[in-house]
């Protein structure tokens, strides 16, 4: 356990992330500042889980915006149309997700590389058809409206309230994913990355802990779906879409893949982007790419990198 | 102790292992040696399902273990290492020694999403076996490196060191001191005695002579996939048709 801790400090970053955390609010002068932050949560929680299943474990997904935009219609639906309360639908919603996720498991993380990241890209396409055309429950292309969400007999309306909210979610999880990764457990999946005739020879179900790591990732983003669907009162397929998976990807890889913050800032990274380069207008995209592009060759190893060179000297 | 009965195996018109039948008594050292593309680690791999046999039977101690899975017969007590490593390079030498240990740690959600404290007791209590496994043939000091900066010869030990890690009553080793200078070589050929001499059984598959002779108690000779002969070391250095097939093309 030492050797493990020695090798990630992870304990003290997140006491320094709560700490940001509590201080960000400040630099929020209004709501349109808040709706960012609180993306930005949402997407870095659905990149940690990703996370653990790309960056640790070595298995690509290209469906990980259909499990989150899958998770927060189930959720929507289920409160919009049958009265559920929020955190009971949220619960159903997670528990439907689970199960997909294990009956998808076992048949798709059998293939390995590009055949894996074929067969998410065909899960996440068939996900983003039926969403489009089941308009009856999801109201089709146009989206649906979510039901505001409450919690105890209270409702939450205030942004500050979903900051907090999506903050702690986070906190929570980045302090379970660190435990998860600090164990025997955390130890299979990485094992996984690299060989899995190695785990296997000393008795690892590879099978077994391949599935888990793929539910508890698609979990954790349809936890993240079914919040920011009530938190934005709105869901369309586009949240559900190929780019919004693709963007996903991007934040893990960003980031700095099999690092638990380098997700995080991945994640508020490219969340922010978008709204910084909304002056250069035409360019944007193209900006937008170039910029991504550029850390990729320059840091290969992702943004979290520059923070072990800065240790490394220090 | 492991009895290989009629055991086949097929690659498209290739017959791999082609009708093998042997016994290893407990506590023995039984080697297998034979040509390059004999069928030797093939036979390995078919022992330990990795491939699934085309036929013959592989029996422990009177169970059929037939096309067990890899992962299962770990827990019946067998593990085998590599001829080309599998080590996983992204973590450090004590991390995949550790993941040795895996049949014996809590791998509950619970317990580890919530740091139980006997999962990190466990976990310490491990470290330090792990460590003690090291220095046994003394590797301890990269401990805390990542395996991929390691050279050949410490990663060849390594792997020998996470199988000892799984507590194995019967270690199939596939060329353990493959690309191994001198001093190496007698160094893992030291660690297999003493390995035997805690009543661990090993199958050995290698084609370093010297140590084959002086290490095996029986030595199994493959040729093409068929068993060729059987006999102690010494039985096999007088055989004339292995000297042909074998020995004598070598020298
Ligand atoms: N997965 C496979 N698919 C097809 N043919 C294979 C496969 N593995 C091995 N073979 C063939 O089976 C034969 C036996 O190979 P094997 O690797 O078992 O030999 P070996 O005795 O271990 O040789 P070496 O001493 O070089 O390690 C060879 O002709 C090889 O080409
Ligand atoms: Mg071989």
């Amino acid at each position: 356990m030492r050797a493990l801790a020695r090798r990630w400090n992870l304990r003290p970053a997140l006491g320094v992330t709560a700490l940001i955390l509590a201080l960000v609010p400040w630099m929020l002068s209004n709501d349109f500042y808040y709706e960012i932050a609180i993306l930005a949560l949402f997407n870095a929680m659905i990149a940690v889980g990703l996370n653990l299943l790309m960056g640790y474990a070595g298995q690509i997904s290209l469906a990980h915006g259909a499990f989150a935009g899958l998770g927060g219609y189930i959720a929507a639906i289920l409160t919009g149309r049958y009265g559920l309360a929020p955190l009971f639908s949220i619960a159903v919603s997670l528990g439907i997700m689970a199960l997909l996720a294990y009956g998808l498991a076992r048949p798709i993380l059998r293939l390995r590389g590009h055949y894996l990241a074929m067969a998410t890209l065909g899960v996440g396409i068939i996900v983003s058809i039926i969403l489009n055309n089941e308009e009856e429950l999801t109201g089709g292309t146009d989206g649906m409206s979510v039901e505001s969400f409450s919690l105890f007999g209270h409702t939450f309306t205030e942004s500050w309230e979903w900051y907090l909210l999506a903050a702690l979610h986070l906190l929570v999880l980045l302090w379970l994913a660190q435990n998860l990764i600090e164990s025997p457990l955390g130890r299979i999946l990485r094992s996984l990355h690299d060989s899995e005739r190695a785990p296997a020879s000393v008795g690892v179900n590879v099978a077994r802990y391949k599935s888990l790591v793929f539910v508890i990732s698609v979990v954790v983003a349809a936890l993240a779906g079914s919040l920011y669907a009530f938190f934005s009162g709105f869901i369309s397929p586009q949240e559900a879409g190929f780019n919004r998976s693709i963007e996903l990807v991007v934040m893990v890889v960003l980031g700095g893949m099999g690092r638990l913050y380098g997700a995080v800032i991945g994640a508020v990274i490219l969340t922010l982007l978008p709204q910084l380069l909304t002056s250069f207008e035409d360019y944007q995209t193209l900006i937008y790419g170039a910029i991504i592009i550029g850390v990729m060759i320059f840091m290969p190893k992702g943004i979290v990198s520059l923070f072990d060179r800065w240790r490394r000297r220090g | 102790m492991l009895e290989i009965r009629n055991l086949t195996k097929r690659f498209g018109g290739l017959t791999a292992v082609d009708d093998i039948s042997f016994r290893v008594a407990k506590g023995h050292i039984h080697a297998v040696i034979g040509p390059n593309g004999a069928g030797k680690t093939t036979l390995v791999n078919t022992i330990s399902g990795v491939y699934r046999s085309d036929g013959g039977s592989v029996w422990l101690d009177g169970a059929d273990i037939t096309d067990t899975p890899t992962d299962q017969l770990v827990y019946r007590g067998i593990c085998r290492t590599f001829q080309n490593l599998e080590i996983c390079g992204g973590m450090t030498v004590l991390e995949n020694v550790m993941l040795g240990f895996d049949r014996y740690l809590s791998k509950g959600l619970w317990p580890t999403l919530l740091r139980s404290r006997r999962l990190l007791e466990d976990e310490r209590r491990y470290t330090e076996r792990a460590m003690h496994l090291l220095g046994l043939i003394g590797i301890r000091d990269y401990a805390h490196q990542e395996a991929r900066n390691l050279s050949y010869g410490i990663l060849k030990k390594l792997e020998i060191v996470r199988a000892l890690a799984t507590g194995p009553e019967l270690l199939l080793l596939d060329e353990p001191v493959a690309g191994l200078n001198p001093r190496e070589t007698a160094e893992v050929a030291e660690l297999i005695r003493t390995i035997v001499a805690d009543e661990v059984t090993v199958i050995l598959i290698e084609h370093d002579m010297r140590m084959v002779m002086d290490l095996s108690d029986r030595i199994t000779v493959m040729h093409f996939g068929k068993k060729l002969a059987e006999g102690t070391p010494e039985e096999i250095r007088n055989d004339p048709e292995v000297i042909e097939a074998y020995l004598g093309g070598r020298r």
